[in-house]
């Protein structure tokens, strides 16, 4: 099929096949990339709002045996530099968060074997009974390693962390939803399937989860493309997804030794997960690992969303890139780029708008 | 590209382009307002693959920045100080030597020198600064001083530009780069540069410099107190210059960098507006034959994606850049050539290393697999 009928098919609101997505990524300009994501962005958000979620990436602890060769943030049981937060800690930052006018945390962290799912309870009961704050935590991995060390199944931890007061749960650890690439670079870490397990679970009790992407390591184009359309299928049954976001690998400090994705690969990727994910409300700037400058330019190649403030953020840091956005900068670049800034929550429903 | 514009205006604008008609300063204006950044991008590029096909240039370059004692002092500058300023230096020509020694072995095409207008050097430096380079590095072309740091020179020599221009060319200066254009408005001067040339005399020696036979690049420094419609008079101007007296190769825009200026409260250019000024440059300026993605200000990422708003050039592989990491810059000091060769590659164009005239270098004695 000629590039031609594809780019046809997306501008009458057609769906892709996988075909069809890789002639997309393989052939069409940046340009054209752009200008088709953008046309789907306006028609997903005509309302030409950019949204962000003020909160704080909170890493409850860098103790991790999965040993992802991608990562730098994760320290090995026993290492001189290991911690877990204590709740005095977890406080010091919630309180933080909430004096910024922060709404969520992200809480995210390595898979430690001495913390069991009692820990992660009193950790969310210790947060929930203090703060008023909405606890966005625990990634798939997380989930599925809770799992195996209580001889448990996904659902009865999901149950279990969401009495405790977890609201929903962050797409990490997705990388690329193919096993093939899963094993080569995050053997210890939960499968393909088992990451779309559980969210397929929790999307069924209820609870909502966003999904990402870290491309640029040692997956093929068509495995990128895999990986968008299992979120779509998966989408298209559950519908609990709120978000789409997608981001580079940064090599730095890890043992994946390749230069890293340019801003153009990032656009590509980021316009034709707009194009290919018809289901999928949101998708996210990552500003965190592009910098401000590409992530401005993102607005118009898809994305509808720049993410969080990140009052912290520790992992991507980790792997050598630490850009910095206050609130302010992100409401001067949303009107820069000519949108409106408007502060969201985890749902993605508007707070307010800045004046 | 299957696309258009969406705003109206860039229709328009897209029209009078296909029309074979020259864009005019209300067009410019309109380049700069658009909110349609795809759209003006769409157009830029239609003019790059005219232009340039799929070419990406860069080159393999050393910069040599002289001396950073400066008696203009412009507000924006993070890099020039007095003489008995801390951190004040003036190379030696025996320096100047050492410099370019230690990287002998690289091949290395173009050596851009620029400088301070520093009152203590004696005008035979300058003459000698080129003939050491030229006798140095003779394979490399020397491309040096800019229309200021010339101007400079004919006045403490007692020379006409052209009789100064003749002799600098006569000693090695065998092109000249863009730098001390900022943007030529007269408020802007009397702001920001009072003490610099203005853009008369800016203009005045790039004329000379063409007739001389010398060719040069033209930069725009934007992000800080201009207006749109500043921008869009000194690309015009720029323009008609080339109308009369062709000889620019590349226009430049530098993006902003107010770290330890006098602008420092100045938020950096944002994504938009640097690839905005890069298509509207490659738009309003239709004479020249191209345009840079400077990657030193605009960061690899950005220059990257340029390619595509109308950019043909990411310049060089630059090791210890001064100007603008003085003023705060993140992005690294050097890059390596196959770094830049594969940025270029990534973004869908052919990576093509040039000389300072942008002429293809030859692959040879290996060349191709160093660095």
């Amino acid at each position: 099929m000629p590039l031609d009928e594809v780019v046809r098919k997306v501008m009458t609101g057609g769906r892709l096949n996988r075909e069809e997505a890789v002639l997309l990524y393989r052939d069409a300009e940046l340009l054209e990339l752009g200008c088709l994501a953008h046309a789907r962005r306006l028609v997903l958000h005509p309302e030409s709002l950019v949204t962000y979620v003020v909160d704080r990436n909170i890493n409850y602890t860098n103790v991790c045996t999965a040993g992802c060769r991608f990562c730098a943030f994760h320290r090995a049981p026993g290492s001189s530099e290991a911690y877990v937060l204590s709740h005095k800690e977890l406080a010091g930052k919630i309180q933080e968060t909430l004096d910024l006018g922060g709404t969520q945390i992200l809480l995210q962290g390595g898979l430690n074997p001495d913390l069991g799912l009692s820990d992660y309870r009193e950790m969310l009961r210790f947060i929930k009974e203090r703060f008023p704050i909405h606890v966005h935590g625990f990634s798939p991995p997380e989930i599925v390693f809770l799992a195996k060390k209580e001889d448990s199944s996904v659902e009865e931890v999901l149950r279990a962390l969401m009495e405790a007061g977890l609201g929903s749960i962050p797409g990490g650890g997705a990388e690329i939803l193919v096993d093939e690439v899963r094993r080569r670079v995050s053997p210890g870490k939960c499968s393909a399937e088992e990451w779309l397990e559980v969210m397929e679970t929790a999307h069924g009790l209820g609870l909502r989860t966003t999904a990402t992407m870290m491309f640029g390591h040692v997956e093929t184009p068509e495995q990128r493309i895999e990986h968008l359309f299992r979120i779509r299928d998966l989408q298209d049954r559950t519908g609990g997804f709120t978000a789409f976001i997608p981001w580079t690998f940064q090599p730095a400090h890890t043992r994946i030794p390749l230069a890293p994705l340019g801003g153009v690969a990032y656009l590509r990727m980021l316009a034709l997960s707009r194009i290919a994910l018809d289901n999928v409300s949101n998708v996210q700037a990552s500003w965190v690992t592009q910098g401000a400058k590409i992530g401005q330019v993102a607005l118009t190649f898809g994305a509808n969303d720049l993410g969080s403030t990140m009052i912290e953020e520790n992992v991507v840091a980790a792997a050598g890139v630490s850009f910095r956005l206050s609130e302010d900068d992100m409401i001067r670049m949303i009107r820069d780029a000519g949108f409106m800034p408007a502060r969201r929550d985890t749902f993605y429903r508007i707070l307010s708008t800045p004046v | 590209m299957r696309f258009q514009p969406t705003d109206p205006r860039l229709i328009e604008v897209q029209e009078k382009l296909e029309a074979g008609e020259r864009l005019d300063a209300s067009d410019g204006v309109a380049l700069f307002r658009t909110k349609d950044l795809l759209g003006l991008g769409v157009s830029a590029h239609r003019v790059r693959l005219s232009k340039n096909e799929r070419r990406a240039y860069f080159i393999y370059n050393q910069h040599l920045n002289y001396t950073n004692v400066c008696k203009n002092l412009c507000r924006f500058c993070a890099f020039g100080r007095r003489q008995d300023a801390a951190g004040a230096y003036t190379l030696s020509l025996d320096q100047v030597e050492e410099a370019l020694r230690s990287r002998q072995e690289e091949p290395i095409r173009e050596i851009h020198i620029v400088g301070g207008v520093n009152p203590d050097i004696p005008p035979e430096y300058y003459f000698d600064l080129v003939k050491k380079v030229k006798e140095v590095r003779p394979e490399a072309t020397v491309k040096a001083y800019s229309a200021v740091e010339v101007h400079h020179i004919a006045q403490i020599s007692g020379m006409s530009l052209a009789d100064t221009l003749k002799r600098l060319k006569a000693n090695g200066l065998e092109m000249m780069p863009g730098g001390g254009a900022e943007v030529f408005a007269p408020r802007i001067r009397r702001e920001l540069y009072p003490s610099k040339i203005g853009a008369e005399d800016w203009l005045e020696v790039m004329r000379q410099a063409h007739l001389a036979g010398i060719r040069t690049n033209a930069t725009m420094l934007y992000g800080h107190i201009e207006t749109v419609e500043e921008r869009v008079d000194h690309l015009l101007r720029l323009r008609r210059l080339q109308d009369e007296v062709p000889g620019f190769l590349a226009l430049v825009p530098l993006a902003f960098h107010s770290a330890n200026t006098g602008l420092a409260h100045l938020p950096p250019t944002s994504g938009y507006d640097d690839l905005k000024t890069v298509a509207a440059s490659r738009l309003l300026l239709d004479n020249f034959p191209h345009i840079k993605a400077y990657w030193v200000m605009l960061g690899l990422k950005q220059a990257q994606v340029a390619l595509s708003f109308g950019a043909d050039d990411l310049d060089g592989t630059i090791v210890e850049e001064r100007i603008t990491h003085t003023a705060g810059a993140e992005s690294p000091k050097g890059v390596s050539r196959s770094l830049l060769r594969g940025l270029i590659e990534e973004a869908g164009f052919e990576p093509v290393e040039r000389d300072a005239f942008y002429e293809p270098v030859e692959l040879r004695d290996g060349a191709h697999a160093v660095g």
